[in-house]
């Protein structure tokens, strides 16, 4: 599955989102913080994290949905963003081969179209030259490969359940043959006996079509079913990222460890026995983060360095990052 | 442990409960027929998805089901008084007083208006009209220090905005458990909030079920929750338990397809690497027109001709009052008892 070519690398970057404070102050909110990662061609990178640590903000900054604050980006070899050069490449060659799957099914279709002009919008900006019944044959194959009806091209988005909602959503992405695919959030939205239903599409589709995922989500039991590799995000940074069974049994950083152990598991008897770290207090804001470590107002191990200094990620084992003072390779 | 739980009292009774909403397009049954005893600091669990009806019934009970929602068959009772007789002012001395009931998402069952203190105070005072302010907003801090709230002198003032979404559910399980209530329902608490916080209500819940001796009964569609919580399970799709039994029970040794289902398609931790899932074919019940015969027949693997006509009936399919409602036990029943006369 891996010919490890770097499809998509992402360097220090970091989106800040400026709000009013009191008075006429600005403020910030440090929603990705400084980070760093690398997509491999084929291979689905997931990314966990809790409710506002900024995963859905950096799979959107990727694909420079919002405008990143710094940082570069670099997509199969031609950088498309670059503070420093001050360089910012013309998105649309790049919207026909990055895609992204959006969290809310019915939210993210306009409910005054029709299911086919939504899979064909696409297709009628990137592939101008196909005619009309050309065009009308690559959407009922669009549809009937995600599972759906060809007749339901007439028909409007509230006239669909959830899941049905969700293929529209991953039939559009899939109209122009992209090669790399934001999934924010895929499945949460969708009851239990759907979700399985979307999980085994989007791995036969990657199958067929070599996608590349970055497959987003709150539940880590999901992203380590999808994914190769994981990273683990707290409060916009990235504190730990390996391959997914090591992430799961070894895990080294603080945070990584109690999120785990916090997953209640479907087995009366292994969820009763287990040990458990359990976190104290919440998430603080991030509009005003904790200095050094961000996660040290939280970390049973944190000393007076960790809440001084930033951990960098560094290699702790082969392919196995994680940034924190107390664990040093 | 089913000796043991033969001692204790039954506190709820629900008999063929029957809830209909007559909406526009026709009557759509979200509760048809469903029946559980609850017995004392037993915690039950709900589990069913979106529209299986779960929430409706909680409802039912507390008598909060709102028009064009009307319970039209069946009954409940509460400590061996009817509940479905009470008169509006009997159920409201009942709510909040000796069954309470906490919410999915805090923020919107909360008064933004009020601070938490008060909104605490009259939760008490409503209905121990005896207790001062001073008493009862002692009480009230008390309470904020048994859920875990810190500073609770301070948190007493503010709002529930200035709370954070952890604290506010768990300001909430104060207010519900305030008037110390002997049946606890919670509808979802937990799916809002993060695993980490997750983990926290849930520990918190554990602790204070032991210590007010009360039972709960907790709806949710995540298992991995009712693995870690629950004592006895009961498995609702549209409109009517599937299966009931003991935690051990459904995990272990599920009966019903749908249940199966459920315990094949979900991505575990414990799960070999990459395994595919097993989903469920199909999509959820049309509820307004629902199938004539097993309502989970379309969707199952194994349905057969007498599926699609007629509705199964719940069977023992074991000890510990585990039942199921499908028509492969029936067979697997019958065909026990045609071995039995054979010999």
């Amino acid at each position: 599955m891996s010919e490890d070519r770097k499809l998509l690398e992402v360097q220090r970057l970091r989106k800040y989102f400026q709000v009013k404070g009191k008075g006429f102050r600005r403020q910030n909110v440090q929603a990705v913080e400084s980070v760093s990662f690398d997509v491999f061609k084929g291979e689905t990178l997931g990314l966990v994290g809790e409710s506002g640590c900024g995963k859905t903000t950096l799979g959107r900054t990727v694909l420079r949905l919002y405008e990143p604050t710094s940082g570069r980006i670099v997509y199969d070899g031609t950088p498309i963003y670059d503070s420093e050069k001050k360089l910012a490449a013309d998105m649309l060659p790049y919207r026909k081969k990055m895609q992204i799957i959006f969290q809310d099914p019915s939210a993210s279709l306009d409910p005054r179209m029709t299911v086919g002009e939504i899979v064909g919008e696409g297709l009628s900006v990137h592939a101008k030259n196909l005619s009309r019944n050309e065009r009308d044959e690559r959407i009922k194959m669009l549809l009937d490969r995600v599972g759906l009806n060809t007749e339901h091209a007439n028909r409007f988005p509230h006239e669909f359940s959830g899941g049905q909602q969700q293929r529209v959503g991953i039939a559009r992405a899939l109209a122009v043959d992209p090669e790399f695919i934001v999934c924010d959030e895929p499945i949460s939205a969708l009851d239990v006996s759907i979700q399985s239903q979307v999980v085994n599409m989007l791995e036969d589709l990657q199958e067929e079509k070599g996608l590349t995922y970055l497959f987003i989500a709150h539940d880590i039991s999901v992203v380590r079913h999808i994914s190769r590799r994981i990273g683990v995000m707290y409060l916009g940074c990235m504190v730990e990222l390996a391959e997914s069974y090591e992430l799961c049994n070894h895990p080294v950083h603080p945070y990584t460890r109690s999120l785990l152990s916090a997953v209640p598991l479907p087995d009366p008897m292994k969820t009763r026995a287990r040990q458990r770290v359990v976190l104290e207090g919440d998430i603080p804001s991030p509009l005003n983060p904790p200095s050094g470590c961000r996660f040290h107002t939280r970390c049973r191990y944190a000393t007076s360095r960790c809440s001084q200094e930033t951990p960098e990620l560094k290699e702790v084992s082969p392919g196995h990052f994680c940034a924190c003072h107390q664990v040093d390779g | 442990m089913s000796e043991f739980q033969a001692e204790k009292k039954v506190l709820l009774e629900v008999k063929d409960l029957k809830v209909s909403f007559f909406t526009h397009a026709g009557e759509v049954k979200a509760v048809d027929g469903i029946s559980y005893t609850l017995r004392s600091n037993e915690v039950m669990g709900i589990v069913g998805e979106s529209g299986s009806g779960k929430s409706v019934e909680a409802y039912s009970i507390m008598g909060l089901l709102q028009s064009p929602g009307k319970i039209v068959g069946g009954s409940v009772h509460f400590d061996g008084e009817d509940l479905l007789a009470y008169t509006p002012d009997q159920m409201t001395e009942f709510r909040g007083n000796r069954a309470s009931m906490i919410f999915q998402n805090p923020m919107t069952c909360m008064n933004p208006v009020y601070t938490v203190g008060d909104q605490l105070i009259e939760a008490l005072r409503s209905h121990r009209k005896d207790i001062s302010r001073e008493e009862a907003r002692k009480r009230a801090k008390e309470m904020l220090e048994q859920v875990g709230v810190n500073n609770p002198e301070r948190r007493l003032d503010q709002y529930p905005h200035e709370f954070s979404g952890g604290m506010r559910q768990r300001a909430m399980i104060a207010m519900a458990l305030i008037c110390n209530p002997e049946l606890l329902i919670a509808d979802e608490p937990t799916t809002a909030l993060d695993v980490t916080i997750q983990e926290q209500i849930l520990e918190l819940m554990k602790t204070l079920k032991g210590r007010n001796n009360m039972s709960i009964i907790f709806i949710t569609h995540n298992l991995g929750v009712v693995a870690e919580i629950c004592d006895r399970v009961s498995v609702m799709y549209a409109g009517h338990i599937v299966e009931q039994g003991s935690v051990n029970d459904i995990f272990y040794q599920p009966k019903h397809p749908y249940t199966k289902g459920l315990l094949a398609s979900m991505p575990r931790m414990d799960m070999v690497e990459h395994e595919r899932l097993i989903p469920i074919d199909g999509t959820p019940v049309d509820l307004l027109d629902p199938p004539k015969g097993c309502s989970f027949g379309p969707r199952c693997r194994y349905c057969m001709k007498v599926c699609l006509n007629n509705p199964p009936p719940a069977v023992a399919v074991g000890e510990d009052n585990h039942v199921c409602a499908c028509w492969l036990q029936v067979k697997e029943m019958l065909r026990q008892k045609e071995g039995e006369q054979l010999e």
